[in-house]
C-alpha cells in the first residue's frame, strides 16, 4: 500500500472519521450515500479542507500533526462535480493554466504530453473555442484534461459524472475507461452510483455518516452481506471474466468466470478481452439441481459460504462462491426467508445459482 | 475655467487610482473575512452614502487640523497641513467615494464564489497568483463599475470639497466650486456653460459603463 491516511475532526456539524489505505495504482472508489462525508474526505486529501490527520503518499508525507502542505504545492489534479472551467479563458488558456505553473520533466513516470492527452480525451477541436459554448460533457473532459496536465501523482475526482445528463455521462465514462487503461497514477473516485462503481472501481472504501466502514477488492466489498450497500435494490456483485467464445448465431459470448461460464449479449466484444459481468442480488437464485426446462442461461456451480437470515424480514441474503485453482470470486443471491428453510440450505452446500440477467460493464 | 476643469479631472484621476489600490484588497477581505469585525468596516465605508457631504468635511477638516493631535502628526510625517492643499482633497474624496468603489467590487467577489479560486490552488497558483490571474480578471465588471462610479462621483462631489478644500483657484478649486462660484456671483453664462459640460460627461459616463458592463458579463456568464 502507497497511500495511507487519516482524518478526525469536525467541519460545522459534521463528523469526519476516516482511515484507509489505497493501492499504489487503479482506481479506488469512495462509495456510500449522499451526505456520508465522501467529499469532505475528499476535499481533506487535497488539502482544501484541514482537519487533524495524516496523509502519505508514495513516502512522502502531505500532512501530519506537525505539518500541512498547502494545496497549491500537492502535486494533485482535482476534478470537480462541475466542471469549473474559467470563463475568462479559452479552452486552451484554461488547459494551460496548471500546465505552465509546474516544472514538468517528461522523463518522470507517467508523463503524459499535451498532445497525447488532447487525443485521448479527443478535445483537439474545441481547442480554440470559448468556455461558454460547450456542452456539459466537453467541459468535463477539459477540466480532466487541465487537472491531468499539471502532471499530478494522485487524480481526485468528485462524482464527475453527477451534473450530467445520460447521454454526457456514458460518454465521459467511456473516456475515463481510456485513461484508467493509459494512467500510472492513482486514482480516488468519489460517487454514490452503483453503475459506476461497478465499471470503474478496482477498489473500494465504502463511507458512512462520516466514517470508513470497509475497503478492499471491488467484488470482495460488494458481496459481503453486513454492509449496508446490501440493502440497495440495484446492489450486486461484480465479476471478472475474460470473453472466451464468441456465439454468432444467437449474438452471445460466453464469459470464463474462474471456472464458470456466463453468457452475455454481444456488445461488440473481442476474443480475450477482460470484463466486468455485475449481476444484481435480486436476478439470482438458487436451485439444488440443474434446472434444464428453464429459459435460464446462465446456471453456475457455486458453493454456500455465508447466509444472512434476520428474522424481522421476509428477505435473507445468501453469499456464493465460485471458484477454481486461480482463485475465486462471489455473487450474492436475494431469496426469500421461506425458500432457504423449504431448501434446508446450509453453509458449505453446494448448489446451483440460476442467474436471471447478467449485464457486461 | 480651464485650470478647474483641468483640476477636476487630476482630482479624479489621483482619487480613482488610489481608490482602486485601496478597494480591491478591502473589498476582497470584506467578501471572505468571517469575522464580526469586517461588518463593522463594511458599515464605516458605506457611511459616506447616508452622511451629508459636510458633515464628513467637517470631521475630516476636524481630523486633519494642525490643532489635532492626528493632524500635528501627519503633518509631521509629510511635512505639510492637509487641509486647503490638493492633498488633503484627494483625501477626502476617497473617504467620500470609497464606497462607490467598494460596494460592486466586493458583490462581484461574492458572486464569484470560492470554486474559481480552489481550482486554482489545485492547479498550483499560489493565493497571491491565483488572486491576480482568476479573482481580478472574474471579478472585472465590478472593477469597471466601480473604476467608473469612484471617478464620475469624485467629479461630481462638492460639500466634502468646499469644506476641506476651500476654493483655491488653481488648488482646490475644482468644476462644482466653480460653478456655484459662478452662480454666487452672478455669472450665470459660465454656470451655464459647466453645468452642461458636466451634464453630458456625466449621463456618457454613465451610458459608457452600462455598455461595456453588459458586455463583460455576457462574456463571462
Amino acid at each position: 500500500m502507497s497511500l495511507y491516511c487519516r482524518f478526525k475532526g469536525s467541519l460545522g456539524q459534521f463528523e469526519l472519521d476516516a482511515e484507509f489505505d489505497l493501492p499504489e495504482s487503479g482506481i479506488s472508489v469512495l462509495f456510500g450515500p449522499s451526505g456520508c462525508g465522501k467529499t469532505t474526505l475528499l476535499r481533506c486529501l487535497a488539502g482544501l479542507n484541514r482537519l487533524e490527520g495524516q496523509f502519505d503518499i508514495n513516502g512522502e508525507t502531505w500532512q501530519s500533526d506537525t505539518y500541512f502542505l498547502p494545496v497549491y504545492k500537492r502535486p494533485v489534479g482535482y476534478v470537480f462535480q462541475e466542471a469549473s472551467l474559467f470563463p475568462h479563458l479559452s479552452v486552451r488558456a484554461n488547459l494551460l493554466f496548471g500546465q505552465k505553473r509546474v516544472k514538468t520533466s517528461q522523463n518522470i513516470n507517467g508523463y503524459i504530453s499535451f498532445d497525447r492527452l488532447v487525443e485521448l480525451l479527443s478535445i483537439g477541436p474545441l481547442l480554440e473555442r470559448s468556455v461558454v459554448r460547450l456542452s456539459g460533457g466537453e467541459r468535463q473532459r477539459i477540466a480532466i484534461a487541465r487537472a491531468l496536465l499539471t502532471n499530478p501523482r494522485l487524480l481526485l475526482m468528485d462524482e464527475p459524472l453527477s451534473a450530467l445528463d445520460s447521454h454526457n455521462k456514458a460518454e465521459i465514462i467511456h473516456y475515463l475507461e481510456r485513461l484508467h487503461r493509459e494512467l500510472t497514477i492513482p486514482i480516488i473516485y468519489v460517487t454514490h452510483s452503483h453503475e459506476e462503481v461497478s465499471r470503474l472501481a478496482d477498489y473500494v472504501v465504502v463511507m458512512e455518516t462520516g466514517k470508513t466502514v470497509a475497503a478492499g477488492e471491488v467484488n470482495a466489498i460488494f458481496t459481503r452481506l453486513d454492509l449496508p450497500i446490501q440493502h440497495d435494490e440495484v446492489a450486486g456483485s461484480v465479476l471478472n471474466g475474460v470473453v472466451a467464445e464468441a456465439d454468432l448465431q444467437w449474438g452471445l459470448v460466453r464469459v470464463a468466470v474462474t471456472g464458470e461460464s456466463i453468457w452475455c449479449r454481444d456488445t461488440g466484444l473481442e476474443l480475450g478481452d477482460q470484463v466486468r459481468v455485475r449481476v444484481l442480488a435480486r436476478d439470482v437464485s438458487v436451485a439444488l439441481k440443474p434446472l434444464v426446462d428453464s429459459s435460464i442461461l446462465n446456471c453456475l456451480q457455486a458453493q454456500i459460504v455465508e447466509i444472512k437470515d434476520d428474522a424481522r424480514n421476509s428477505i435473507a441474503l445468501v453469499r456464493l462462491e465460485i471458484s477454481d485453482s486461480e482463485g475465486m470470486q462471489y455473487i450474492v443471491a436475494r431469496l426469500s426467508r421461506k425458500s432457504i428453510s423449504q431448501l434446508d440450505l446450509q453453509v458449505g452446500q453446494n448448489v446451483w445459482a440460476q442467474i436471471k440477467s447478467v449485464a457486461v460493464m | 475655467m480651464l485650470d478647474a476643469i483641468l483640476l477636476t479631472l487630476k482630482l479624479a484621476t489621483v482619487t480613482t487610482v488610489v481608490l482602486l489600490l485601496m478597494g480591491i484588497p478591502l473589498a476582497w477581505w470584506l467578501s471572505r473575512s468571517n469575522s464580526w469585525w469586517s461588518e463593522v468596516v463594511a458599515t464605516l465605508v458605506a457611511l459616506p452614502l447616508v452622511l451629508p457631504p459636510t458633515v464628513l468635511g467637517f470631521y475630516l477638516l476636524i481630523l486633519l487640523s494642525p490643532t489635532s493631535a492626528p493632524g500635528q502628526m501627519i503633518e509631521s510625517l509629510i511635512g505639510f497641513r492637509l487641509p486647503f492643499t490638493f492633498a488633503g482633497l484627494v483625501v477626502g474624496s476617497v473617504v467620500y467615494s470609497m464606497p462607490f468603489v467598494v460596494q460592486p467590487i466586493r458583490n462581484a467577489f461574492d458572486a464569484m464564489g470560492e470554486r474559481p479560486m480552489e481550482v486554482a490552488a489545485t492547479l498550483r497558483a499560489s493565493p497571491l497568483n491565483a488572486f491576480f490571474s482568476v479573482a481580478i480578471p472574474l471579478a472585472s465588471s465590478g472593477i469597471l463599475t466601480g473604476t467608473v462610479l469612484g471617478f464620475a462621483h469624485t467629479v461630481g462631489e462638492f460639500g466634502v470639497v468646499l469644506m476641506i478644500g476651500g476654493n483655491i483657484p488653481g488648488e482646490t478649486q475644482v468644476l462644482s466650486i466653480a460653478i456655484y462660484d459662478y452662480v454666487e456671483t452672478m455669472n450665470w453664462g459660465m454656470a451655464h456653460l459647466l453645468s452642461l459640460m458636466m451634464l453630458v460627461f456625466s449621463f456618457l459616463v454613465i451610458l459608457i459603463m452600462n455598455l461595456s458592463e453588459k458586455r463583460l458579463r455576457k462574456r463571462l456568464a
